[in-house]
């Protein structure tokens, strides 16, 4: 087994407990894209709710670094795939209205349709484009 | 109150996300890998994170949320275009980069510019979104 699984376990525990945390304590669903969102497009109620959320997700990822246990994106350094590929995931969140943290985990935990049709179709459309990059194009 | 558990949750999701890895992107797009070398801990993230959320909606069944008010309702279960048309566009920009918008947001904590450019374009994006639907709606209605 790789070390790399136990970590993701540990860590996807840690985000379903926020996740639980924010439910139980708020009666909200923690859905980063909708969090956003709702910020972004000045449709989101409970903003004082929302920002403190916000601060908690930036926050403490900043203080892990900051003590010295850095991470990278390891992100692409193509400037056109990363502005595409954040406007394709501002718009398609926002159409769909949830994404990996709405739909995956709030919505299959809840046995929502919609969340499962919707992360099937995420996570189809991802194996797709990340195939047909490096088929067609190396990357 | 509030404030104080939504920090605290914040918190969790981004400690979360710093120790599963999923802030790297080469491990989001392996798990999208399927024909190559696939690396399945993004399973494990999600798996992980979903038992405490099956406890906690389980939990909302007979209770109230700490600081008052009234929990979501019960999902809708009606499959729209829109639902599908969204999912496979995200789907199509977290395959590119390997971004989605959780480690966006918290990306800007431990530095990288590709972090910060895909984030802005993502609020573009989520910003761009409620014009750009009432220009289609009332495109499609006068078709």
């Amino acid at each position: 087994m790789d070390i790399a699984w136990v970590y993701g376990l540990l860590g996807g525990l840690l985000i379903g407990c926020g996740g639980a945390l924010f439910l139980l304590g708020t009666g909200r669903i923690m859905g980063a894209s909708g969090l956003v969102g709702g910020i972004v497009d000045g449709t989101g109620r409970d903003k004082g709710t929302t920002l403190a959320f916000l601060l908690g997700l930036i926050g403490l990822p900043a203080l892990l670094s900051l003590g010295g246990w850095q991470v990278d994106t390891q992100a692409t350094p193509q400037l056109a795939l990363l502005v595409f590929g954040g406007l394709a995931v501002g718009v398609g969140t926002r159409l769909a209205n949830g994404c990996t943290s709405g739909h995956g985990v709030c919505g299959l935990s809840r046995f929502s349709l919609r969340g499962l049709v919707a992360t099937l179709a995420y996570i189809g459309a991802g194996a797709a484009t990340v195939t047909a990059l490096r088929w067609g194009l190396g990357l | 109150m509030r404030a104080v558990i939504a920090l605290l949750s914040g918190a969790f999701f981004g400690a979360g996300l710093h120790i599963s890895g999923m802030t790297d992107t080469t491990r989001v797009r392996g798990f999208l890998d399927i024909t190559g070398a696939w690396d399945p801990t993004l399973a494990f993230v999600m798996g992980g994170a979903i038992l405490p959320m099956l406890l906690a909606w389980r939990l909302t069944r007979t209770r109230k949320p700490l600081t008052g008010g009234d929990f979501p309702a019960p999902p809708a279960q009606e499959i729209t275009r829109p639902l599908i048309v969204g999912s496979v566009l995200f789907g199509i920009g977290w395959g590119l980069v390997g971004l989605c918008p959780g480690p966006a947001v918290a990306s800007i904590s431990y530095g990288g510019w590709q972090g910060a450019v895909f984030l802005a374009a993502m609020l573009a994006g989520m910003w761009a979104l409620p014009p750009l639907r009432r220009a289609l709606d009332s495109r499609t209605r006068a078709a």
